[in-house]
């Protein structure tokens, strides 16, 4: 469970998020949908608690990221916009990184490696140096360095950015499955087929405010469209009528 | 403090795989002192050397003239060359530099030596160039022997005792030690042992930081639940591991360029051991964590590689000049100079290598300032992680 209450931040004079407050419900994929530059990544990286909001509040499964940084980010998994890896490390070696960084043991290590390995098909590579991978492969061990601790909430920046057709399939099927496993996925993205096509639920977010929250049908009903990228635009549009 | 390990164990290990850090780190940093002062030195030694065994080439034109003077160069195993040139033939055939020191002897020589009046030599050579301004010398030297030769025969003919023309006789005692006056060629071997430590971390310390982001690695890393403070010290320490196996290597080829390089020939003993190294080892240690942290604090900075590796070729050069204030100045060593880092190791190093004895207060004094520096920087480093713009 994620949680987001009357989250603030100004840069300067941009109000980059403003009064932001949503939920994303264990067991759910939740989607931040929004255009470039609407806030998104700020909302998300107040979330696991890299920036500080101005007021308001994030909570990861009841704890405050603030408060309590390192217990609410032992619940936590996170895959930035920049999800770089290091290349002279092999794929084991850099999800070990994160691991013993996450105060995992070696025994334990060993046991989740070959799970994630197992789960998200890195068996061929998993003990190659990381130069030279394909995106979808480089995708894996990301992903496989978030889950490493075996959070049960998982943040993703933009993730399908950059990914070939193939990665992106294959990503798409692996966050079907950890939501199949009940965890909190919320990510991000300002590409409105995947949101139509992932998420149970959609937060559309323009100059850093909540525009709408819902379900996708619940969304388009409200804003009397057939689709969901109408819907979006309707909304956006609501919005720079009003601002 | 697992954290810290953790961190330093992977990029201790990361590094070693990369070619580029290993090749900066661990070869071309620290060989690059040694190598070239080893090529410098020998060189400058073996041209003295030879040069003072090998006799003298003189071209001398219009020798018919004074072929008294000719015995003389000649009994003083003077290779002479003869020629005929004109006074304007002889400056161009120095500037042109198909010879070196040419004497011309003019018409007039025989008659006024035979008058007892002052006989016109001309010596021809190039002064800008030192090696010739070495033959000019000698030559000088020769011509004014047989000079003061004659004027001693002209007086005692007149009955005249030679002693009145010698109203002084001038001793020269050179009070410098073999040790010292090696010293002097050796003074700038402080820089290159300072230069080996900052090399060996200088990737180390762009890569943990801009690379980290460069490479997009940062952000993750960011949002794991380990103290930024841990984060920091794990990549400082091994940027300082990488720093001693650099000064070490670079120490190591010292010895061994000492044993080659032909100190003695010159009278100089170079006092370069297993134990000066080691002494030289302890002396710079405290150095390597002070430039550990500033290159690791310059590089948190930067946003790339490229910008990082600019900013920090600068910090390359900082150790320099409280080292080059120090010799324009011409500092003596004393206690206060002990607080100033890289100075400090420098004046330090010279005093072992001079063999002079070296003050506890001292060693205490430069380790000390050096620890507690790199403290703030590290501590600088570590707040400045805890920041927002860190993100970039």
């Amino acid at each position: 469970m994620i949680e987001a209450q009357a989250l603030c931040k100004r840069f300067g004079t941009v109000d980059a998020a403003n009064d932001v407050s949503f939920a994303a419900r264990d067991g759910e994929i939740t989607g931040l949908l929004g255009p470039n530059g609407a806030g998104k990544s700020t909302c998300l990286r107040m979330l696991y608690g890299v920036l500080t909001p101005d007021s308001g509040s994030a909570r990861i499964n009841g704890i405050d990221i603030r408060g309590e940084t390192s217990a609410a980010r032992a619940h936590l998994g996170v895959l930035p916009h920049a999800a770089g890896l290091y290349h002279n490390l092999t794929a084991r070696e850099n999800i070990a990184y994160f691991g013993s960084l996450q105060g995992m043991g070696r025994v334990q290590l060993r046991r989740r490696t070959a799970e994630l390995a197992l789960a998200l098909g890195m068996e061929d590579f998993i003990d190659r140096r990381v130069k030279g991978f394909s995106q979808g492969q480089r995708i894996k061990v990301a992903l496989a360095r978030a889950l490493v601790h075996d959070p049960g909430n998982l943040v993703l920046d933009e993730p399908t950015n950059g990914l070939d057709v193939m990665a992106i399939r294959s990503l798409r099927e692996m966050l079907h499955t950890l939501r199949a496993q009940g965890r909190c996925i919320l990510f991000s993205s300002h590409v409105m087929q995947e949101v139509a096509v992932l998420c149970d639920r959609v937060v559309i977010i323009g100059h850093g405010r909540v525009l709408a929250d819902g379900t996708p049908r619940v969304i388009r009903e409200r804003s009397g469209a057939q689709t969901l990228e109408e819907a979006f635009l309707h909304v956006l549009g609501d919005a720079e009528g009003v601002s | 403090m697992r954290a810290l390990l953790t961190v330093f164990a992977k990029e201790f290990l990361e590094n070693l795989r990369d070619r580029r850090t290993l090749l900066s780190a661990l070869l071309f940093g620290p060989l690059f002192g040694p190598i070239l002062f080893g090529a410098m030195v020998s060189r400058m030694l073996n041209q003295s050397v030879v040069e003072s065994d090998e006799p003298l080439q003189m071209t001398i034109a219009g020798s018919e003239h004074a072929p008294g003077l000719v015995r003389y160069l000649e009994s003083q195993s003077v290779r002479l060359k003869f020629a005929s040139l004109s006074e304007r033939g002889a400056r161009e055939a120095v500037r042109s530099g198909t010879a070196k020191v040419i004497l011309v002897v003019p018409l007039e020589y025989g008659a006024r030596l035979a008058a007892a009046l002052p006989a016109p030599l001309l010596l021809v050579a190039d002064s800008a160039d030192s090696q010739t301004r070495k033959s000019a010398d000698r030559a000088r030297m020769l011509l004014g022997a047989y000079g003061s030769g004659i004027a001693q025969l002209r007086l005692q003919i007149r009955g005249v005792s030679p002693l009145l023309a010698v109203p002084v006789a001038v001793n020269e005692i050179d009070v410098a030690t073999p040790t010292g006056r090696a010293v002097v060629v050796l003074g700038f071997m402080t820089y290159f042992v300072l230069f080996a430590v900052l090399m060996g971390g200088l990737y180390l310390a762009i890569d943990t930081t801009a690379g980290e982001r460069e490479r997009g690695s940062l952000e993750a890393l960011l949002s794991l639940p380990v103290a930024r403070g841990s984060l920091v010290g794990g990549k400082i320490l091994a940027t300082c591991t990488y720093m001693c196996l650099s000064l070490a290597i670079s120490l190591t080829a010292f010895v061994f360029v000492f044993r080659f390089v032909p100190l003695e020939r010159l009278g100089m003993s170079a006092n370069l051991g297993v134990g000066t190294a080691l002494a030289f080892f302890a002396i710079c240690l405290p150095f390597v964590p002070l430039g550990a942290a500033l290159m690791t604090f310059v590089a948190s900075f930067t946003h790339s590689y490229r910008e990082a590796q600019t900013y920090l070729t600068s910090v390359l050069l900082v150790p320099t000049l409280p080292i080059a204030f120090a010799s324009i100045y011409s500092l003596k060593t004393n206690s206060s100079l002990m607080f100033i880092p890289s100075l400090s190791q420098h004046l330090l190093m010279t005093s072992v290598l001079k063999d002079e004895p070296v003050a506890l207060f001292d060693v205490v004094a430069s380790a000390g300032s050096s620890s507690v520096f790199a403290l703030i920087l590290i501590t600088l480093t570590a707040r400045h992680w805890r920041r927002e713009t860190m993100l970039g």
